[in-house]
This record gives C-alpha cells, sequence and structure tokens, in this order.
C-alpha cells in the first residue's frame, strides 16, 4: 500500500505546531497502525530527520498509552479497538490520512502526537479510590455482590483511560472517564464509604482541570475502545445529585 | 439546564392544549383566552396569576439560557486548538444543533410575543379577538408566516427530542433499558407537541378554521 500521512508536528508544548504532509509507500495491510508509524519513523531517522513522537506501550489494546485522532475518529475507524490494535488493512491504498494528536486544553501537548494526561491521575487521586482493610485477601463469599452490579461494575473497570472520550466530545468533557472509574466504585459494597465524597471531589477535579461540561451528546461511547455505555454518566449524576442533596458527610470516619 | 427546561417543557404542553381550543369555534376560544387573564380571579386581583405565570417562565427563560451560555463557553476554552479533520459528530441530529436550534427558537419566540401577545405585527392585532387574529396571522396570501412558524416548530421538536432525553439523564435516568425508554419518549414527546402545534396554522392554511 502507498499512502500519503498528514502529521501534527509540533517540538515543544510552547511551539505553534503544523500538518505536516509524508509520502509513506510499501505499507503492508497486516501491519498496525503504530507499525506503520515505526517505519516511518526508522525511514525519517535514516534521512536524518525528527522521527514523530508518538505514545505507546503495550500494544495490545490494555494500557490505554496510544492514542490517535485518525481521519477525525478517535482511535480510528474500526468501533472498539485501540490505535495500535487497528490494522492499516481498514485503509484504502492511495489514500490520504490524517493523523493529529487529543485536542483538549487539559491535555496539553508535549510533543507532535503526544498529549500529557495527568488531568485524570488527578481526578484519579480525587476519590478513585477505596479505603480497604490490607492484608490476604478476604474470603471470596464474604461480601455477596448481586450479579447485575458485578457485571455493570466491571464494565466501567474496563476503562484503560485512554482519553478517546475527551478527544471524541464536542464539549472536550471527560465526564465518560470520570463516570467510569466512579460508578466501578459505587456499584459495589467495597465502595460505599466514601460513595458521596467520592463523587463530589472527582466532578470537582474534573471541572478543575478545564474539561467542559457534559451534554449527554453521545459522542464519547461510539469512540471508546473499551464501549463504556453511556448511562454510565447517569449512574454518576444520580451520585452527585444524592450527594448535594444530603451534604455528602459520609467521609470515612465520620 | 433539566430544571428549567422542564418547567418551559409543560408550558408548551399547556399552551398547545389551549391552542387547539381553536377547533371549539371562536366564541369558545376567545373565552377561553380571555379566561387566561382572570385564572383565581376572587384569591387574586386582575391579571395577577398571568404575571406569576409570566415571571416563572423569564426566570426559567433567562437560567436556561445561563447555563446554555456556560456551557458553551466552557466547551470552547476546553478545546482551544480544532481538529484540522473533524467529522461531523457520530450524534444525532437535534444533539448538534441544540446551541443554534436554541438561538432560533428564542428569535421566534420574540416575534411570536410581538405577533400574538401584543399584537405589533398582527395584521389585525386585537387583544380582545384572539380568535380573528391567528385567523389573520395564518392567511394563505401570509404564506410566509406560516412557512416560518414551521420551521421554529420543527426546531422547537429537535430541541425537545435531545432535551427531553438529556433531561431525564441529568436528574439521574441510569439503566440501559430506561436510556432506551427516555429516548422513545422524548421522540413521542417532541413528535406529539410539534404535530399539535402545526396543526392549528395548517387547519387556518386549509380553511378548516376561519
Amino acid at each position: 500500500m502507498n499512502l500519503t500521512l498528514r502529521i501534527w508536528r509540533q517540538k515543544g508544548p510552547e511551539d505553534k505546531g503544523r500538518m505536516v504532509t509524508y509520502p509513506v509507500d510499501d505499507v503492508s495491510p497486516d501491519m498496525s497502525f503504530l507499525e506503520m508509524l515505526d517505519v516511518l519513523n526508522e525511514r525519517l531517522i535514516l534521512a536524518g530527520d525528527d522521527p514523530v513522537a508518538f505514545d505507546h506501550d503495550c500494544r495490545e489494546g490494555i494500557c490505554g498509552m496510544c492514542g490517535l485522532m485518525i481521519n477525525g475518529d478517535a482511535h480510528g475507524p474500526q468501533r472498539g479497538t485501540t490505535a495500535c490494535q487497528l490494522h492499516m488493512r481498514q485503509f484504502k491504498d492511495g489514500e490520504t490520512i490524517d493523523i493529529e494528536p487529543w485536542r483538549a486544553s487539559a491535555f496539553p501537548v508535549v510533543k507532535d502526537l503526544v498529549v500529557n494526561r495527568s488531568a485524570f491521575d488527578r481526578i484519579i487521586a480525587a476519590g478513585g479510590y477505596v479505603t480497604a482493610p490490607t492484608g490476604s485477601a478476604p474470603e471470596a463469599h464474604s461480601t455477596p455482590v448481586a450479579k447485575a452490579n458485578a457485571d455493570a461494575a466491571f464494565e466501567s473497570a474496563a476503562c484503560i483511560g485512554c482519553g478517546a472520550c475527551v478527544a471524541a466530545c464536542p464539549n472536550g468533557s471527560g465526564m465518560l472517564f470520570t463516570a467510569a472509574k466512579l460508578t466501578q466504585l459505587s456499584l459495589l459494597p467495597q465502595g460505599q464509604p466514601e460513595r458521596y465524597t467520592r463523587v463530589i471531589g472527582m466532578v470537582d477535579a474534573h471541572d478543575e482541570a478545564g474539561f467542559g461540561g457534559c451534554t449527554n451528546a453521545g459522542e464519547c461511547t461510539p469512540a471508546c475502545p473499551k464501549g463504556i455505555p453511556l448511562n454510565t454518566i447517569g449512574r454518576l449524576n444520580r451520585d452527585y445529585l444524592a450527594a448535594t442533596a444530603k451534604g455528602a458527610n459520609n467521609t470515612p470516619g465520620s | 439546564m433539566a430544571v428549567t427546561g422542564i418547567l418551559l417543557a409543560l408550558f408548551l404542553i399547556a399552551h398547545m392544549l389551549g391552542n387547539l381550543k381553536v377547533f371549539t369555534g371562536e366564541t369558545s376560544f376567545d373565552h377561553y383566552a380571555h379566561w387566561l387573564r382572570d385564572i383565581g380571579k376572587p384569591l387574586l386581583p386582575g391579571v395577577w396569576f398571568l404575571w406569576i405565570l409570566r415571571t416563572v417562565l423569564v426566570v426559567a427563560v433567562v437560567a436556561h439560557i445561563v447555563a446554555a451560555t456556560v456551557l458553551a463557553r466552557r466547551a470552547r476554552a476546553a478545546r482551544p486548538v480544532k481538529y484540522a479533520h473533524r467529522k461531523k459528530v457520530n450524534g444525532s441530529y437535534a444533539a448538534r444543533t441544540m446551541r443554534w436550534g436554541g438561538v432560533i427558537i428564542l428569535l421566534f419566540v420574540i416575534y411570536h410575543l410581538l405577533d400574538l401577545t401584543t399584537g405589533t405585527l398582527n395584521p389585525v392585532g386585537d387583544a380582545s379577538k384572539p380568535y380573528g387574529n391567528v385567523v389573520a396571522d395564518f392567511a394563505p396570501e401570509r404564506w410566509y408566516v406560516t412557512l416560518f412558524y414551521t420551521l421554529a416548530i420543527l426546531a422547537v421538536g429537535f430541541h425537545l427530542r435531545h432535551g427531553a432525553f438529556s433531561a431525564f439523564r441529568s436528574l439521574g435516568q441510569q439503566t440501559p433499558r430506561g436510556e432506551r425508554r427516555a429516548r422513545t419518549a422524548a421522540l413521542v414527546f417532541a413528535v406529539l407537541l410539534c404535530a399539535g402545534y402545526l396543526v392549528v396554522p395548517f387547519a387556518v392554511l386549509t380553511g378548516l378554521v376561519s
């Protein structure tokens, strides 16, 4: 396959950045998208150019490091797939492919296609944990969990924190991520002690990070490589309403 | 957004039911319109109830617009650099046109008040004869008024289709099955409301009401 890539190049956070065109010949349709970028980078290095910086780690779709806006789709055209698991057979010979970083003020560009997603870490730090006694693993049967709750919590826990929801959202909102990280805990008995302080803390951290507000536009779920359902945000809303109505005084020990 | 939107949607239902009284004839419609000014009369003097209702509606409209502006400004600040290549969003046409649709609806409401409340832009504009005002408004030779009215009502319909679902979600609708129900309910509500509002001008246009 012969392709034309238009890639966002930005030397550093202060650089203005621009789209640069690179012709890439002899691409195998069996390559992953990131392998295709590796090939481009090898050729750029041989030619003495600066290789394109992009995030990646496990390359098996579970670490959440990779994230590219490919032709206007977060993680590319294939649903439920991260950019690293996307194969070049999804594209046509001779196609022009636009590659951009996630665009959000909360995700500043570090270099080229690499963005700083520590805003997500701050949301997690504000409440994405449970207080649990340390020691050996407890007997599994000692805390019964309803099957429906276990399934829904597991669905939320599949979030890999890649940021595709923010990238796809017309409002630049990180509500799907926040809701996933919140409901994986609030649906389980272990998450109850901090349930209402958690939701206030995490939503505040989300807003402080500079993400936009959710308008239920529904762009995030189709972009999510793990298919986190949109109704997860409804669970967050319900907890938030309950927390604000109750005054949210369920801090552990209070 | 949700709470003020629900208040306004409730008003739209009452307003539509009132409009449909046009089919009961001139006397009955005019009587209904005059009664609106007298609700609560023994208890409240004159048009007090009407003004209380108007105040609630204005507060709801202003709060709705303020909340929408805050969301729009946050959205703009959250993405300072735009995508060079961005498809039209996947979501519904209704969800994507909420902001501009809202502006169009506001402009229509201003026109509508000048037309049928104050009578300034109405060819008859006689406050004591609401039935005559309506019939004169949608007369066949004023087809452009009917066209604008139809487009505005369709904009309201789209706004409600996403707005009603979004209000349920904001107020804590949380299950996948409930989401399907909420979306269906929002669609049915929007279609019924559009039909209820559009039947009046088209009845005048076709001579059913004259």
